[in-house]
């Protein structure tokens, strides 16, 4: 039995703190501009697309992960000084189309620049290699995303209670006007903020495409709005929650994926009911869910809005 | 405060302006539905032109559909490529011939349903499926606020999108294989007896059917629902003190713009010829709201226009930019497969960073031809406004000469403080008096130049 | 007796911690003109909203010609940090949502100005109008009930006329001038068909000569229209002038109440303000 449902635990796990990395971006830019950033899927896309040409320009290792983070920082800078700050006093829907409009056109470049193929992932020593534990065979990476992952998240947090930006940040999401009176240069705040998101994305994107190999334009959509769910069920604008919540969300898609085969072996069932075909739907059920249930997710806070 | 009581006189012109303009108005889609009879009969059916319009035609209509939730109505739901796959997907399993079944549902033997409607009740039923769908998500989910509200709907569509490729409803949906051999559009031209066509009618009726629903979208704009509706857009919580019940009106516009987007999808299946539940994607709602605000949020007619400038755009006019161009012998550089997406995407990036009003912003064809001096302004209020300057000001000069009276009275009197005062306010007055001549200038200026454009009117006229 | 229009019962209103409304009981007769003043902070508008259903109360109930509209006691979290008094004394819960409040016949003008901005000012009122249709969806939607919807707007314009707004019928919301914004969001409200009218801070940003026409405004419409109003309001002269009776209200609790010579004198009332009640 635990042969059985260990291999999709450990996915889950591993696909769990992809998501976190990701969501992370999604939670912090939506606590401090109100705004669901619809091009983070596909930063955390080009992110991917970067190391492939990267490492096929025969760059070494250890300077083309450093560049491929630098330039995802950069990407995220760009947009959000393009793309969302002229829209600033704009209706938060504008702000929402432009990210929609940001999306489309990332992936509408990488397109252009593929020809639409499949890239497949450059192979990175180490986290690739295979490993075997209780007797699954898994990648180095299973293993390495939840620990990378923790250890990351723990560096954000000490970052955002101890430094002074990144209490500039706390002041900036708690009240964007009263803290740009206070001296507060929100701009910088806001740069800061994507930047970390898109670094935080583009570690996600090495973990997470040296697990599933290859790249395309589409790459980012579901594991995005995956995250976005995540960043929703654990309370958006909440670091821990976003984290939490992708877990949960990457652990269940993984055991669903494997539900047939599971209930199979339990000697629940002798039919295959197909419902791998579920493991996405499944994360926007679980939305709908926690929306209905308790919109402001498992750690977020409650907003009421002044008459 | 009162003091007005030409409302009568004012509301006259504006009504017969209005009444003007939607008669020119009419024309001009008369004159587009006759064009395209037309050019139908006359052009080879093979022409791009065709393809784009019947494209358009089913985008418009579910762009308008879009247009009535997020720019009228104010709710930012991004579940559109959903309900579109329910309206396909409920009108060809209701219209493939029932000879035909066994062949589409092979893996299925030949599928549940054994019997074929024609396309009339079909795709109403396509929109009523959309709306039943629409009012049952609609319970929970119109509760949330506008973000949340966009990706619970986003979410939704993915969730339908994997129910109609799931296996075990094979029998209804065909699974994860395709629709087909339903009618479609090509079915519309009537043929004679040897074959050949002989009235082509495959462009026309998408035109007539996303005519006939666009103007149902129009009229439920124009009434006392639509005002609703702009209430809520424009400030809830004032709508929801003046008496309307937001849970059912937000119910009605999500319900009546799913059952619209129900129909759209029913007539892409049409314009397909094929359907499938995969092609029904996010980046397909995404196309349309990108449509939607090319046109104007708020505006029906921006929808319709960009609709079809979108189509032709990404079927046609920016086709050149994915393939090789040579100008004599230089290659022109970066032209190759998918820049035309490229430079789409950066025209959108531009409508939606520069252009937030888009084509048309909230204003509609009939608007188009109401007379307009100086941007918002009609004629008339030119008139009437040099006119109230001149009340104005005369008012202004009467109660200057009185304060002198006064401030001389208190002089005379030698009550210097109150003469001080007197002064003071008269000094004041006297400003205002002065400000009052300028704009009493200023209205005659502006009164002579309508009254002059008038003439040059008429004399065009004449 | 006079009859009692609206009713409050020991309302609280407690946001977390804070206890913004404390346990307010006031009685609004038919025909009056009454005033609830307070300094900044006092939870005027708290009252209000709980009176026009847009809060629930933390504990109490709120009568609407003798209808509960609103009722409720702490539940959940707000058992343990309640700071009220009058628990146990409500315990069913009822709570009508603003629009049906609305429709009970309880209008209510904002404090920041909320028109429908891209709507004409003609339309601002239509929508008013909407709760009372006749005609069904399908009727409406088709356009097929026109004899109705001409009457509506000629209802509609009639009252703009009364308003001295009929001149600006077919302009933007928006576009109107500030005071002119007060008026027209004041003739919304009485196109519900309200038995009582709520103001919050009609007068303000208005100049002294505005704020007297605001007040003959004010009598004029009650007449007119046949209406109890019930008003929050800083500028003291309009408050004085108008009011039948005032209520008093200081960091959420009843301090006075009185006609306004009784409440000139009162003492509790001049300490609240620190002497600033003469403007």
């Amino acid at each position: 039995m635990l042969k059985t449902v260990l291999p999709y635990l450990l996915t889950g796990i591993a696909v769990g703190g992809q998501y976190a990395l990701i969501a992370i971006g999604y939670t912090m830019v939506y606590g401090i501009l109100r705004l669901i950033n619809f091009a983070h899927g596909d930063v955390f896309m080009v992110a991917g697309i970067l190391m492939v040409y990267i490492m096929a320009s025969g760059l070494p290792l250890y300077i083309s992960i450093p560049l491929v983070l630098l330039l995802t920082a950069a990407i995220g800078f760009v947009i959000e000084r393009i793309a969302y700050k002229p829209l600033r006093s704009a209706p938060r829907m504008s702000i929402m189309i432009s990210a929609i409009g940001v999306s489309y056109t990332l992936q509408n470049l990488v397109l252009y620049i593929t020809g639409g193929l499949n890239k497949s992932y450059p192979k990175i020593p180490f986290i690739s290699e295979s490993v075997s534990i209780f007797g699954v065979n898994t990648k180095m990476v299973t293993l390495i995303t939840p620990v990378l992952t923790i250890v990351l998240v723990v560096a954000l947090v000490l970052l955002i209670n101890k430094t002074k930006i990144g209490m500039a940040m706390r002041a900036v999401s708690k009240d964007f006007e009263t803290s740009q009176l206070m001296g507060i240069k929100i701009n910088n705040v806001i740069s800061v903020t994507f930047i970390i998101g898109s670094v935080l994305a583009g570690v996600g994107s090495i973990l997470y495409f040296t697990n599933y190999n290859t790249v395309i334009q589409t790459s980012g959509a579901m594991p995005g709005l995956k995250a976005f769910v995540a960043a929703v069920f654990g309370g958006i604008g909440s670091i821990p929650g976003a984290v939490v919540g992708a877990f949960i969300i990457g652990i269940c898609e993984n055991l669903i994926k494997g539900l047939d085969i599971i209930l199979f072996k339990a000697g629940l069932t002798n039919t295959s009911y197909g419902l791998a075909t579920f493991s996405d739907a499944f994360t926007f059920a679980l939305l709908i869910i926690i929306l209905i249930v308790k919109p402001t997710g498992l750690f977020g806070e409650k907003i009421t809005d002044k008459v | 405060m009162m003091k007005n009581t030409r409302s009568g006189s004012y509301a006259q012109p504006q009504e017969k302006t209005v009444k003007l303009s939607t008669v020119l108005s009419a024309l001009v889609i008369l004159l587009v539905y006759a064009a395209v009879f037309v050019a139908e009969q006359t052009l080879p059916s093979t022409s791009i032109l065709f393809t784009v319009l019947k494209k358009g035609a089913t985008y418009a209509l579910v762009a308008v559909s879009m247009n009535l939730l997020n720019g009228f109505t104010g709710l930012f739901s991004l579940g559109q490529a959903g309900f579109m796959l329910i309206g396909a997907y409920a009108y060809g399993i209701l219209t493939i011939p029932v000879e035909q079944r066994m062949n589409v549902y092979q893996y299925y033997d030949g599928g549940i349903v054994q019997f074929a409607l024609p396309v009339v009740p079909a795709l109403i039923i396509a929109g009523l499926c959309a709306a039943a769908f629409a009012f049952l998500i609609g319970l929970p989910v119109l509760r949330l606020k506008s973000d949340y509200l966009a990706i619970a709907t986003l979410g939704f569509a993915e969730i339908v999108r994997t129910i109609f490729q799931w296996d075990k409803l094979g029998f209804l949906t065909n699974g994860s294989n395709l629709l087909r051999e339903y009618p479609t559009f090509n079915d519309f031209n009537i043929k004679g007896a040897d074959g050949e066509v002989t009235l082509y009618l495959s462009t026309l009726v998408p035109f007539i059917i996303a005519g006939v629903c666009i103007a149902l979208i129009v009229l439920l704009l124009r009434s006392s629902y639509g005002r609703a509706f702009m209430a809520i857009r424009d400030d809830e919580i004032a709508a929801e003190a003046m008496g309307i019940n937001l849970a059912k009106h937000k119910q009605i516009a999500f319900c009546v713009s799913s059952f619209f987007a129900g129909i759209g999808g029913a007539m892409l299946a049409m314009y397909q010829n094929t359907v499938q539940a995969k092609a029904f994607t996010s980046a397909m709602t995404y196309e349309i709201l990108l449509i939607v605000v090319i046109g104007g949020i708020g505006s029906v007619t921006g929808s319709c226009i960009s609709s079809f400038l979108f189509v032709a755009c990404s079927e046609w006019w920016l086709r050149f930019l994915d393939q090789k161009q040579m100008i004599g012998n230089f290659e022109v550089p970066l032209l190759r497969n998918g820049f035309r997406l490229v430079v789409f995407s950066i025209i959108i990036m531009i409508v939606v960073l520069f252009f937030r009003q888009g084509i048309m912003g909230t204003k509609e064809l009939p608007d188009l031809f109401k007379p307009r001096r100086g941007g918002k302004k009609p004629k008339r209020s030119v008139k009437e406004k040099a006119e109230q300057a001149k009340e104005n000001a005369k008012e202004a000069l009467q109660a200057e000469e009185q304060i002198t009276l006064t401030a001389a009275e208190a002089a005379e009197t030698g009550a210097a403080v109150a003469a001080e005062a007197a002064g003071e306010e008269a000094a004041s007055l006297k400003d205002k008096a002065e400000e009052a001549k300028e704009a009493l200038k200023e209205a005659l200026a502006q009164e002579a130049a309508a009254a002059a454009e008038a003439e040059t009117v008429e004399g065009g006229e004449a | 007796m006079r009859e009692i229009v609206m009713q409050m019962d020991n309302v609280t209103m407690q946001f977390g911690g804070v206890v913004a409304v404390d346990s307010l009981s006031l009685d609004i007769y038919k025909d009056e003109i009454v005033a609830l003043i307070g300094p900044n902070g006092a939870g005027k508008t708290t009252a209000f909203n709980v009176a026009t259903g847009v809060y629930a109360p933390t504990n109490g109930r709120v009568l609407l010609r003798g209808k509960i509209i609103a009722q409720g006691h702490p539940t959940g979290k707000m058992k343990h940090m309640y700071a009220g008094t009058h628990i146990g004394e409500y315990n069913k819960l009822i709570s009508h949502t603003p629009d049906k409040i609305c429709q009970m016949g309880m209008a209510r003008t904002f404090q920041n100005i909320r028109l429908f901005k891209n709507m004409t000012v003609l339309e601002n009122v239509l929508v008013a109008r909407h709760m009372r249709l006749n005609a069904g969806f399908f009727q409406s939607a088709l356009n097929l009930n026109l004899h109705e919807e001409r009457r509506l707007r000629r209802e509609c314009s009639d009252l703009l006329d009364m308003l001295g707004l009929s001149d600006l019928m077919y302009e933007n919301a928006a576009s109107l001038p500030y005071g002119k914004q007060r008026y027209l969001e004041i003739a919304r409200a009485l196109a519900t068909d309200p038995r009582i009218l709520l103001l919050d801070e009609p007068a303000a940003g208005m100049n002294p000569q505005e704020t007297d026409e605001l007040s003959d405004f004010i009598r004029k419409i009650k007449e007119d229209f046949n209406l109890t109003v019930f008003l929050i309001e800083h500028h003291m002269n309009l408050v004085m002038d108008i009011s039948d009776r005032i209520y008093v209200l200081d960091f959420g609790k009843l301090i006075a109440e009185g006609t306004p010579e009784e409440i000139q004198k009162n003492p509790a009332v001049i300490a609240a303000y620190l002497g600033v009640e003469e403007e």
